[in-house]
């Protein structure tokens, strides 16, 4: 218990004196997710809205495969992308194995489902709801399309950060495809798992409390999402 | 059955909407039950009946907001495509309110006709009595002020064709008047208003002709006057007095 009381006041001292290469860590872990959020967005809204809206045969069949790739093992996705990846591999010319480029990508590959899955969801509640309006206007698929993606807002915003949170939190992909290398590829989730195996917990633990500290955060901005969209009536 | 006055012959016609031998059937009720109907041309038409006698079908229908089982509607002369709706507008009994403000709303529909303007999105507002509400939160507003919200976005289209399905029953007895100026008006400028109500002093005030309709059949179809008059069959003389028809429980147990 005494070193369970030491090593949390390694963590204080190590969160409060931020020095850089603990920084760097952080830095490096919201720069991979953040931007693996941003791309997973851009695939995964199109790809929901388009599930959503459409009309088409096996339609049934992607919800489902879609609803299945949510629960994606990272080590699976990691394990995949360093198949494509590696020197041997079909994309091994690109050199990207190890780089925070490969990092982006398995996380990217990890929660484009999520977004896809949920914001599907979302868009087409909203979408039975507004039919007959947007039939009786006469509005292409495209224009219901921008409005279902303007009006359900507040809870894709949401599903992103959801996303956000999953990717955050993942260590299986990040870590085959990355290799935890110092200065270049070590995030918060891989340094945990490389410090406490080294025996060093005191940075363990501080980073597992920034960790921490972003989930509560995320989860805050939900709620408060949720109350604003429910003060104005967009709930 | 439809009696067409002299005074009707020589308004310029913007359109002709009918329908031929209309059938809506799920599973095996047709709840539209082989339908022929043209309307007067210009003016009020009302649809009355008893709840669940397929007023709301028929307008959806006639909308081309859904497919019939058999027959057609025809727009002048054509079967009802997309780009015929861009000459209609509807006002649904429950009104559907997009998650923005109400001038957004407005704006939402008025756009879809190419409208942009900002200035006749206001215009539109004011007319439906909801200046000084614009950036409120449409999905805030009472039942009443939503339904003047739709029926502002319905107007602002100037549609051809205009279909009320209800559009007044959440309204207190002041904005019923008002929004019943604003259908005679659009009415006047050669809006064509097909609507349905279960007021029977509005459907007088209102309408041109009445076309009366029982699970999914019309039973009568009359100028306004003489239907209001004299009905000619026993069940809209019931529906007129406020009882069920003596041959059917209601309408919707059989
Ligand atoms: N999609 C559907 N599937 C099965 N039955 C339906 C469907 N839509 C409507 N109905 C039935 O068709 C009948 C006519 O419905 P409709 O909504 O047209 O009635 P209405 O005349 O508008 O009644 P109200 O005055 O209550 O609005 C009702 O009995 C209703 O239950
Ligand atoms: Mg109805």
């Amino acid at each position: 218990m005494q070193d369970f009381a030491s090593e949390l006041k390694g963590a204080l001292t190590q969160i409060l004196s931020m020095d850089s290469g603990f920084v760097e860590i952080i830095g490096l872990s919201l720069r991979v997710s953040l931007s693996a959020t941003a791309f997973s967005c851009l695939l995964g809204l199109v790809l929901g809205a388009f599930l959503a809206v459409s009309k088409f045969r096996g339609r049934q069949g992607c919800i489902i495969l879609l609803n299945a790739l949510m629960g994606l093992p990272p080590v699976v996705v990691g394990l995949f992308v360093y198949l494509n990846l590696s020197r041997a591999g079909p994309l091994g010319w690109l050199g990207l194995l190890y780089t925070p480029t490969a990092m982006i990508i398995a996380q990217t590959i990890l929660i484009t489902p999520i977004v896809a899955a949920l914001s599907r969801q979302v868009l087409e509640d909203l979408h039975d709801e507004y039919r007959e309006h947007f039939a009786s206007l006469g509005l292409g698929m495209p224009a219901q399309i921008r409005a279902v993606l303007w009006d359900g807002r507040y809870s894709l915003i949401t599903v992103a950060l959801a996303a956000f949170g999953r990717s955050v939190a993942e260590v299986g992909a990040v870590i085959i495809v990355g290799g935890n290398i110092e200065h270049l590829t070590r995030v918060m989730t891989t340094a945990i798992a490389l410090e406490t195996s080294k025996g060093n917990l005191s940075l363990a633990v501080a980073l597992g409390i920034v960790l921490l500290a972003i989930a509560l955060a995320v989860n805050a901005m939900v709620a408060s999402l949720r109350l604003s969209a429910s003060r104005l009536g967009y709930a | 059955m439809l009696e067409r006055t002299g005074a009707m012959t020589g308004t310029v016609q913007r359109h002709a909407l009918y329908c031929r031998g209309l059938v809506y059937q799920v599973g095996e009720r047709r709840l539209i039950d082989g339908i022929d109907l043209d309307f007067l041309p210009f003016g009020i038409s009302t649809i009355v009946g008893y709840n669940g006698a397929g007023k709301s079908l028929l307008l959806r229908l006639l909308h081309g907001l859904l497919e019939p089982s058999e027959g057609a509607v025809l727009w002048n002369g054509k079967p009802l495509s997309a780009k015929a709706r861009h000459h209609q507008a509807m006002v649904f009994q429950k009104p559907v309110i997009l998650r923005r403000t109400v001038l957004d709303n407005l704006r939402f529909a008025l756009a879809s006709r190419g409208i942009r303007d900002r200035k006749q999105a206001l215009a539109a507002l004011e007319r439906v009595g909801l200046s000084g509400l614009e950036s409120r939160p449409a999905r805030l507003l009472s039942g009443g002020e939503k339904q003047r919200l739709a029926l502002g976005q319905a107007i602002g289209c100037n549609p051809d064709v205009l279909f009320l399905d209800e559009a007044t029953a959440s309204l207190d007895p002041a904005s019923v008047h008002a929004i019943e100026q604003i259908v005679l008006a659009a009415s006047a400028e050669g809006t064509k208003v097909i609507m349905v109500t279960h007021d029977v002093g509005q459907a007088r005030r209102l309408s041109d002709e009445v076309i009366f309709i029982d699970q999914g059949r019309i039973l009568e179809q009359a100028p306004a006057g003489s239907f209001f008059a004299s009905p000619s069959t026993r069940h809209a003389a019931a529906y007129l007095e406020g009882r069920l028809p003596e041959t059917h429980q209601h309408p919707s147990q059989n």
